[in-house]
């Protein structure tokens, strides 16, 4: 309790604030109405396209932490849907591609989607690049009723299946198999698992460890590194120091995997070395020279597209979308941008397959339906499977003298 | 009096916030909502942090940490299934109290999880008492020392999400469910619930005002501005300045936790980013520009911002927007956006510039002496 | 542990502890001469691997570190000269914000000019898989170049600010701003002169470490964080305490690998940063009344 003496005394700086809340209500006042006219502009400004248009949404991690997933992606679907435009569109409708950048951050992707859905009313949404961010999304696709065609590779994105809800990277647990089967055929029983600290290095790392008394083989040492890793010296000491140890997997898609395969050589460690489908691209052999000649990863044939035989099913897409990519962005093709290009050509085929109707449950149905010969292997989907990718998507893989090369 | 001119801004408000929803509903554009209760939450954070920042002059470049806490926590609670652990005596015992509930999900699981009601109050709990304890250390620093304790404990809370593999790990927690917060009010993303939504969000911001607004001008509030006066002083003067300067850390703490909190379940999900350092910068530029000691200013540069930048306005340019307002801001007006121009020049004339919340106080904010 | 683990541990803390220490010597030219901490300084380093790896295409490497450094010095300079040098008597909580932003702008303009690929300069000697062997344990020869490279730089600090008539007249700015000033001393063309001398530092470290730790447009706030915890450790401004505070980091890091899984290996250095500041925030090898005159 003040007493009345005292708050005499408070009686000047009181009123000065008193005027200050007055003059501050003033400028609140000028702000609230600029605020108020810029969305008044904001609600005018979005016009209707017009209606025949195909509007597809995008929600890449062009910046942020997945930028390099997000990059490729981004500048592929932007030269696809101009080329597919230039050719007149789907049966004379042109596709409107509406890219938004999501940084790599879940919460913008919730919020993207949401908005491309009801605002933008876009008939299909590409993308998100990441795991969580698919994730995130995935029931509001499936409870607006919206296809989602997603360039992240969690098996959780279509198990269990949401009716709406496809992706075209390759199942991480079919690249598992595919790394196991080989390591039989070499009489590998013992090995480390090294992963980098992303959603794809946690699939990883969760079939690697289910997936391998299967084969028979025992998983001694489990190690988890930064996607911002700067040398991992330490870690290279610590699982060479067990000497059972006949193989190491580094499961990754982060540029620091390229760190501990040098790490490895570095210190005299020639164990055979294992790279996921994550190293997909020919900038991380070009960064890590001498040390990565020899690894064996799983991929798809995207990276070998010009030693493919011709007769090949995938001979003709690869060549095309690589020779094209190559040509106009003057940087190698990588795996990830292959991603986005399956997701958007699933969707243009199953809407020309229903003779471009945009009727979402006809496409739906016209995708489960579809075979499909993409740049990660030849989709088969169903309703049960809306993955599409089997074993035979992968190649095992190697480098030699710094290119990709066919393992033998 | 007094009173009377402080509830005339928060009724505009409440006022503006009613004519907002209107013009959506009847303009066809209810979608807006949708960002603008994103914003709301966010501006939670940010008003809290002003009161921090601008009031008692502590810089926290960790903020984003707090918010994490809560969402976090209620997110893991309220998602992994206990079902399995059914037998185990302390779940059974938590579920004879009520303190789970079962639910099926959107593919036809069934899930056995802690209720959301006690999972919030859990988080919201957690990252009070985190701020309690670890506000004594960080808040006897100063100056560079602060923000670097700040920082760091940011990126801590960060490294833990990120290694965690009950917290998700690099791809966070997603499917965290709507729920009724009271009776027939339910907090979620779905679009029929959206208008409901809206205002439990801005709800809690006039909420918040209120709260912030009687601390400032409290006994509390004098306190604190004597602080960023000089502490010394304030010290001398029989005023406990740190356990106010605490207070004010564990209040801005819990704004920032529930905010967490009703965000993730609104958005259904939550990621590491919203634990990131650059998510605690942004708080920190938000409060900057709106002029530190500043609530409405902070107040209103918020939700024009995340609004904005929600809308993906900004582009690839995100985070570089972001950063050249810092800059800018700091550079050409320390008093914020809305400290520029004839109002503010009004007011130094006015009010002789004594009042604590004019530039030449500002500067001195954290009652550190220039170097 | 046998012995040659151990060596292996504590070579590879070597490796960690001299990159921190080479970015945390940037911090405190900076601080000493002006008290601000910048936050900006691990930009400096990327800068100096991006300019290195562009310029390679055309000239030598030795050369195109030379023109890297150059370049990023100027860089600094500007920097100085247009966000910082007119500023009257800022406070810190202004110049905390102002070099957050820096950072954040300086890293953005990299993500447009360079794009988001890694890119590295080539091994100085050998290549990628080459090592010595020292004492039974492999390290590459590039380690060496870090080790080298930082030690050479303390000694060339410490004699530049000991016995160039420059050196003094930056350390009396340090000591005491206002005297220095009426001595004669230009106080903000030395304070031009530090950030100069930090950006060449911060570059040449990031073209020495660029084929070990790879250079992104991100790299920047990881190490930074990584100098800050080094120089605090070592208590702020003093270099040769950097050195070993940023070894003495690196060396509990690498083994802290043997205990703690390794996702957490960041978490470690934050938490001895936190530990510091609660109970030594003058550092390890600093005296609280040294700190204690100083202002912040």
């Amino acid at each position: 309790m003040r007493g009345p003496e005292i708050h005499d005394r408070q009686q000047q700086p009181v009123n000065k604030e008193e005027r200050e809340v007055a003059k501050r209500f003033i400028t609140s006042t000028l702000a609230v109405v600029v605020a108020l006219a810029a969305m008044i502009t904001l609600l005018i400004s979005s016009t209707a396209a017009e209606a025949h248009d195909i509007k597809v949404g995008a929600i890449i991690a062009e910046t942020g932490p997945a930028a390099f997933l997000g990059k490729p992606e981004a500048k592929t679907l932007q030269m696809l849907t101009d080329q597919i435009n230039a050719a007149g569109g789907i049966n004379g409708d042109k596709i409107e591609l509406i890219l938004k950048d999501s940084g790599g951050k879940k919460e913008n992707a919730v919020s993207f989607a949401k908005q491309l859905i009801e605002e933008d009313k876009v008939f299909a949404i590409l993308g998100p690049s990441r795991s969580g961010s698919t994730m995130a999304i995935k029931n509001i696709m499936e409870e607006s009723k919206t296809i989602l065609i997603s360039c992240a590779s969690t098996k959780k994105i279509v198990d269990p299946v949401a009716k709406h809800v496809f992706k075209t990277p390759q199942n991480d647990s079919l690249a598992v198999r595919m790394i196991f089967m080989e390591m039989q055929k070499k009489g590998i029983s013992k090995i480390a698992v090294v992963v980098g600290g992303t959603g794809f290095g946690k699939m990883g790392n969760m079939f690697l460890n289910e997936l391998a008394p299967e084969y028979g083989i025992t998983v001694l040492e489990n190690e988890t590194y930064s996607p911002k890793a700067t040398d991992l010296s330490a870690v290279v000491a610590k699982l060479m120091a067990n000497k059972e140890i006949q193989a190491v997997v580094n499961w990754s898609i982060v540029p620091a995997q390229v760190i501990l395969a040098k790490n490895m050589r570095q210190a005299g460690w020639d164990v055979p070395l294992f790279l996921s489908h994550g190293f997909g691209n020919i900038k991380y052999v070009q960064t890590g020279g001498a040390a990565l000649e020899g690894v064996l990863f799983p991929a798809g044939r995207l990276l070998i597209a010009d030693s493919l035989p011709a007769d090949h099913p995938q001979k003709e897409v690869l060549v095309t979308y690589k020779n094209d990519y190559e040509s106009k962005f003057n940087e190698p093709v990588s795996t990830f941008g292959g991603h986005a290009y399956d997701a958007l050509m699933i969707l243009v085929n199953a809407i020309k397959a229903v003779g471009g109707k945009q009727d979402t449950a006809m496409v739906v149905d016209a995708i489960e339906n579809m075979t499909f010969v993409g740049t990660g292997g030849v989709f088969k989907f169903s309703p049960e499977d809306h993955s599409g990718l089997k074993i035979d998507a992968f190649e095992m893989m190697t480098v030699k003298d710094g290119k990709f090369a066919k393992a033998m | 009096m007094d009173q009377v001119r402080r509830i005339i801004p928060v009724v505009f408000l409440i006022v503006f916030i009613v004519a907002v929803q209107l013009a959506t509903k009847y303009t066809g554009t209810p979608f807006y909502l949708t960002q603008l209760t994103m914003s709301a939450y966010y501006s939670l954070v940010v008003v809290g942090l002003c009161v921090l920042m601008g009031y008692a002059g502590q810089i926290s470049i960790g903020h984003a940490g707090f918010f994490a806490i809560g969402g976090y926590i209620s997110a893991a609670l309220t998602t992994h299934n206990l079902l399995e652990l059914k037998d185990n005596a302390f779940v059974s015992l938590l579920n004879k109290y009520g303190v789970l509930v079962l639910r099926e999900d959107l593919y036809g699981e069934t899930l056995l999880t802690v209720h959301p009601w006690y999972a919030c109050l859990l988080a919201i709990m957690t990252a009070v008492i985190i701020a309690f304890v670890i506000g004594g250390p960080v808040l006897k620093l100063k100056g560079h020392y602060l923000a670097m304790a700040t920082l760091g404990f940011g990126i801590i809370i960060y490294q833990i999400v990120m290694a965690t593999e009950y917290f998700g790990e690099a791809d966070g927690i997603s499917e965290v469910p709507s729920f009724n917060i009271l009776p027939g009010i339910e907090l979620g993303g779905g679009f029929e619930i959206r208008v409901v939504n809206y205002y439990i969000a801005w709800g809690l911001v006039v909420f918040g005002i209120i709260i912030l607004q009687n601390l400032i001008h409290s006994r509390v509030g004098r306190a604190l501005r004597s602080i960023h006066g000089s502490e010394e002083a304030a010290n001398a003067m029989g005023i406990h300045t740190s356990r106010y300067k605490l207070y004010t850390f564990v209040l801005s703490a819990a704004f920032a936790a529930i905010a967490g909190v009703f965000l993730t379940h609104y958005n259904g999900s939550i990621g590491p980013s919203e634990a990131g350092v650059m998510k605690s910068v942004r708080y920190v530029a938000i409060v900057a520009v709106g002029g530190m000691a500043h609530l409405w200013g902070a107040l209103i540069m918020s939700v024009i911002l995340n609004f904005l930048s929600l809308r993906g306005v900004f582009g690839t340019y995100d985070d570089a927007v972001f950063g050249a307002i810092l800059i800018v801001i700091m550079l050409f007006a320390p008093e914020g956006i809305l400290g520029l121009g004839i109002f503010q020049k009004l007011k130094k004339i006015m009010s002789g510039g004594v009042s604590g919340k004019t530039p030449e106080l500002q500067e001195s904010k954290t009652g550190q002496k220039q170097v | 542990m046998t012995i040659e683990l151990f060596l292996q541990y504590l070579f590879a803390g070597i490796t960690y502890g001299s990159l921190y220490a080479i970015v945390a010597i940037g911090f405190n030219i900076i601080y000493n001469t002006t008290g601000i901490i910048n936050f900006a300084q691990g930009e400096f380093v990327m800068l100096g691997g991006m300019i290195a790896v562009t310029l390679i295409n055309f000239v030598p490497l030795p050369i195109a570190i030379f023109l890297a450094v150059i370049l990023t010095m100027i860089i600094g300079a500007l920097i100085e000269m247009i966000f910082i040098r007119w500023l009257e008597s800022p406070s810190v909580l202004r110049m905390i914000i102002i070099t957050i932003g820096l950072s954040i702008i300086i890293r953005e303009v990299a993500l447009h000019v360079w794009d988001e690929s890694v890119r590295s300069l080539p091994y100085f000697v050998g290549n990628e898989i080459s090592s010595v062997t020292i004492l039974g344990t492999n390290i590459s020869p590039q380690v060496l170049w870090v080790v080298g490279v930082c030690s050479l730089m303390v000694v060339a600090l410490s004699l530049f600010f000991k016995f160039t008539s420059l050196g003094r007249e930056m350390r009396a700015c340090a000591a005491n701003r206002r005297a220095a000033i009426l001595c004669g001393i230009n106080a903000k063309n030395m304070v031009t002169l530090s950030f100069v001398l930090s950006a060449g530092i911060g570059a040449l470290a990031g073209c020495v470490m660029s084929p070990i730790t790879y250079t992104q447009y991100d790299m920047g706030p990881g190490l930074a964080i990584k100098g800050f915890t080094v120089a605090i450790l070592g208590g702020l401004g003093n270099s040769f305490a950097a050195v070993a505070a940023g070894l003495l980091l690196g060396i509990i890091e690498a083994f802290s690998i043997s205990v703690v899984p390794l996702a957490f290996q960041d978490a470690i250095a934050i938490t001895i940063l936190l530990i510091i500041l609660f109970i030594r925030p003058h550092g390890l090898f600093g005296s609280s009344e040294a700190a204690g005159l100083k202002e912040f």
